[in-house]
């Protein structure tokens, strides 16, 4: 077999354009599919849980109303709402992956926002089991949450305006039902000065004193007021994100963990598919067949060349990655890990794939058509179709090696849960493809 | 090596001790029957031409001395790891040279001196100028002469080959025979298969005729002329002797 290695290895140098390829294009493929992926669906599935009774919905500030469910509507028209009727509901179809999210409006949230003192919080449960689609589902929430903000902002300002303009200039200010009437500073400048011209050493206007006095203390508590307002301007509503289903990988470690998985998939597929129909097609399967090399040892061969060098090109490109994002270099053993069981399986699945063609351009081409579908099966979000329609791609994508490797490389990368799960189901996907690899060559060979 | 060749020539007494004995094999492909109990016998140094028309079972019959298919019923002498096998189609990598290829099946075959045993196949094939050139920017007969000496890597007793001579021109053909009959000279045990009757019969020295899977005639040109009775044209000759056969 060491000779077999030796000679494939001596094609491939004798074949740089077709090396350059291999290389080339799963890097090219792999940011397409970044790009792609970064976009995410155009409507979120969003189950949404609106606590605020319906009379609660119009805030008064500075004498003016405000109708918040203008604000939901907006929210609502950029989601895919999925209406709940209680909290638990909410969280559970977060878990089932029936929505990507869920966003719980508070009852109290118009009434803080009236109070103008502390900001109203809005809850948002992520099922974070898919990083790209957490990403996606957080933008579009806190676009909505930063519009409806920002126009709040904008008559708290008016409202904090109105408030210095009183301490200036004084006039009439409701608060708590009375009605006060606000001397202002521009005032008290003159009754002070006044005060100061003709009171005596004894005093004799003792009620224009306290006045002055009464000035002081409202002034001081309007300022107050109105550093509360200010305060409130920059974020009146506030988002507190729960992840309740999934790890908390970042969204580059996780493009570079379907970088790399889409390298091994091509890279691997093509490479054990073509080599081995390259037997076929040299007319070399019979001779070497012949009592030269076994049936096995010749699929195994082409399993390990194939597996071998994709392994190198995704450890490489991997290297290469971590100048540019955050990875942790002490995980190193668990990315070899997860790229040496991912490769073996795609590698057993191109000689399953070789085994069945006779040549190198056909089981190329079987190779390709078959990657794309179960790469874009494997990347399906949750929520982004239906629930049954959801268990169909999962249940396909388990029998190929994408989802397994992705999630092995995952969690190697981002420590987003236990290796061992993938790594089992890549060896499983290992013997499997292999063994019909191994009856397809008998069969057909 | 190479030298020119006359009419079939009789094999010397001495070396005329068999090396492969095929009794009654038959091969099915279902109901249809391929082989229908065909039997030969083969000497040191003999060169056996199995010849008929296509779907005789030609291919058939050295698929399964070459060990590709088992017969279902039938008996083979030598084990096919004894005989050495060239297919129809060069079983070549093109993108590695002569020297290459020769030393990769030589390693493959375990050969004790890979490298003497190199050597030894680019003179017997007189392609020691060409043994640094890639195999694919050979011509057919060349490659054809590859082809041959990896089969002959192992020193076979018996060497198959399948239609041997069927993509190549004339001048190709003439020194792929001369090369074959050296084989034959120097002790080697040739049968191949072909569709050119005249070509069997000027380099055969025993003839096996198949029909639809029937041994139809096992002897020397000679006496298959005189069977089809041939004055002229031997090849129409023998189209009517199988016409006359049932065909």
């Amino acid at each position: 077999m060491r000779w077999l290695l030796v000679k494939d290895l001596q094609i491939l140098r004798r074949s740089p354009l077709l090396v350059a390829l291999l290389v080339l294009y799963p890097i090219v493929l792999a940011v397409l599919i970044g790009f792609a992926l970064s976009r995410g669906p155009d409507k979120p599935r969003v189950a949404v849980l609106n606590q605020v009774p319906e009379s609660g919905n119009v805030i008064s500030l500075g004498g003016e109303e405000i109708d918040a469910s203008k604000y939901s509507k907006q929210l609502f028209e950029a989601v895919d709402p999925v209406r709940v009727s209680s909290r638990q509901e909410a969280l559970e179809k977060v878990r089932d992956g029936e929505v990507l999210a869920a966003l719980i409006v508070p009852s109290d949230l118009t009434a803080k926002l009236q109070s103008a003192v502390e900001p109203g919080t809005v809850e948002v449960f992520y099922n974070a089991e898919d990083p790209v689609k957490r990403q996606y589902v957080e933008n579009t929430i806190e676009a909505q949450v930063r519009d409806a903000n920002v126009a709040l902002s904008r008559k708290f300002t008016e409202v904090a305006v109105s408030y210095i303009d009183l301490i200036v200039s004084g006039g009439d200010f409701s608060f708590l039902g009375r009605e006060l009437d606000i001397l202002g500073l521009i005032k008290s400048e003159a009754l002070l000065r006044l005060a100061q011209e003709n009171l005596p050493q004894t005093s004799v206007a003792r009620a224009q004193v306290e006045e002055v006095i009464r000035f002081a203390r409202l002034a001081r508590e309007n300022l107050d007021l109105s550093d509360d307002v200010l305060g409130s301007v920059g974020e009146p509503i506030r988002v507190k994100a729960t992840v309740i289903e999934g790890g908390s990988t970042p969204l580059s470690s996780f493009a570079a963990a379907v970088a790399v998985t889409v390298t091994l998939m091509f890279v691997t597929l093509l490479l054990a598919s073509g080599m081995l129909a390259l037997e076929r097609e040299e007319n070399a399967f019979r001779r070497l067949v012949r009592g030269l090399v076994s049936r096995t040892a010749l699929l195994g061969e082409k399993v390990g060349l194939a597996a071998a060098c994709s392994a190198v090109l995704a450890l490489v490109m991997l290297i290469g990655l971590a100048l540019f994002i955050e990875l942790e270099w002490s995980r190193l053993p668990l990315w070899v890990a997860g790229i040496v069981a991912g490769a073996l399986a795609f590698g057993a699945m191109g000689v399953a794939i070789g085994a069945v063609t006779r040549e190198v351009r056909a089981a190329s081409l079987l190779a390709f058509m078959v990657s794309l579908p179960i790469a874009f099966l494997a990347l399906v979000p949750s929520g982004s179709v239906s629930e049954g329609l959801y268990d169909v791609t999962r249940a396909l994508s388990a029998l190929f090696p994408f989802r397994p490797t992705l999630d092995a490389m995952d969690a190697a990368l981002n420590d987003s849960g236990s290796m061992l799960g993938p790594l089992l189901h890549l060896l499983a996907l290992t013997l499997g493809f292999g063994l019909i690899g191994r009856l397809a060559i008998r069969r057909l060979g | 090596m190479s030298r020119p060749l006359t009419a079939s020539e009789p094999l010397v007494a001495a070396r005329a001790e068999p090396v492969l004995e095929v009794v009654d094999v038959v091969k099915r492909y279902g109901r249809r029957e391929a082989l229908r109990g065909v039997s030969l016998t083969a000497s040191r140094g003999e060169r056996v031409a199995v010849i008929g028309p296509n779907g005789a079972g030609k291919t058939t019959l050295l698929s399964i001395l070459a060990g590709d298919q088992k017969p279902d019923e039938g008996r083979i002498s030598r084990s096919p790891s004894e005989i050495g096998w060239v297919p129809q189609q060069s079983a070549l990598y093109g993108k590695l040279t002569v020297a290459e290829n020769l030393r990769l099946f030589a390693r493959l075959e375990r050969r004790p001196d890979v490298q003497a045993t190199v050597e030894r196949m680019l003179d017997q094939t007189d392609l020691r100028d060409r043994a640094g050139d890639q195999v694919g920017q050979l011509s057919g007969g060349n490659r054809q002469r590859v082809n041959i000496a990896i089969g002959l890597l192992s020193a076979p007793a018996v060497l198959l080959l399948d239609e041997p001579s069927a993509a190549l021109d004339p001048r190709q053909r003439q020194r792929l025979w001369e090369f074959i009959a050296g084989l034959a000279d120097e002790g080697t045990t040739v049968i191949f298969s072909t569709h050119n009757v005249q070509e069997a019969e000027r380099h055969a020295h025993q003839l096996v005729v198949l029909a639809d899977g029937e041994r139809l005639f096992g002897g020397s040109p000679a006496e298959l002329e005189a069977a089809v009775g041939a004055s002229g044209d031997f090849e129409a000759a023998f189209v009517s002797f199988l016409h006359d056969r049932g065909h």
